[in-house]
């Protein structure tokens, strides 16, 4: 963590769709907090709700003994959002782009591509011994 | 709020009233056991008014796409109405606004069926 970044929310979930609904509720509040107008807020907050929806749906996969671990970190340029999960994890690489012509009628798969549309950027990776985290940024200020 | 369906008939068309919000839970699988039924009754001409929903996410996206299909499947037509900017935007950039036939006036949308 930068030394002037400061902890907004550090809060670990259950997996359950209500855990969803609950740390949208404290994004949306942290974001508010932080300055974000109503649609910025909206914006965090829907991609807040993709990525846990990813955590606890296909990370987790509902398991009531793996846990969601979110952080909100806000700095003077920076509101971050770090997601972490339990579960076995996936490749990037292999997540189809849902803009692809071929893609457009599926009916799931849009979740990461949402993430990024929202925010101005999206990292994710493999943690040991087992799980993703996804780390959202949205920058401090208007966006380009 | 969670999702609120109102179905009701104009002419030969259906027309599903969706207010609240479309999200995975509880708002996705209603509107696509509303789908379901209608369909499985031979509706085959069917408009999602849109107007009073103020979130959907991907998984109310990917119902809408699997309505969508599954009413064209069946030689049938889903179209959408009155959609607030917050859903347009989200039509727009993953590219499903086009996707659907898209109106703003409920009279102009029954006519468009004919």
């Amino acid at each position: 963590m930068d030394s002037a970044e400061q902890a907004l929310i550090d809060q670990e979930y259950s997996s359950t769709l209500e855990s969803v609904d609950q740390a949208e509720a404290s994004i949306l509040e942290a974001a508010g907090q932080a300055g974000f107008d109503e649609d910025e807020q909206h914006r965090i907050g829907m991609a807040l709700r993709e990525c846990m929806v990813n955590a606890v749906v296909h990370g987790n996969r509902y398991n009531k003994n793996k846990k969601v671990h979110v952080r909100v970190l806000r700095s003077s340029e920076r509101f971050t959002i770090q997601i972490t999960d339990q579960g076995e994890g996936f490749e990037i690489q292999e997540v189809p782009d849902p803009l692809d012509e071929t893609n457009l009628l599926r009916h799931s798969g849009r979740g990461l591509f949402l993430m990024g549309a929202f925010m101005d950027d999206v990292k994710v990776r493999k943690v040991q011994p087992s799980g993703t985290e996804v780390t959202l940024v949205r920058n401090v200020g208007p966006r380009d | 709020m969670s999702v609120k369906l109102n179905t009701r008939q104009v002419g030969d068309v259906t027309v599903i009233d969706v207010s609240g919000r479309i999200t995975l839970g509880e708002g996705s699988s209603a509107l696509r056991d509303a789908l379901r039924e209608l369909t499985a009754k031979g509706n085959k001409k069917i408009l999602l008014n849109l107007s009073e929903v103020s979130y959907i996410d991907s998984s109310g996206i990917g119902e809408l796409v699997s309505g969508f299909t599954s009413v064209a499947n069946l030689g049938g037509t889903l179209k959408l109405l009155g959609l607030t900017k917050r859903v347009k935007d989200l039509l727009q950039i993953t590219k499903l606004y086009t996707v659907f036939d898209v109106h703003e006036e409920e009279a102009h949308a029954i006519r468009s069926f004919a």
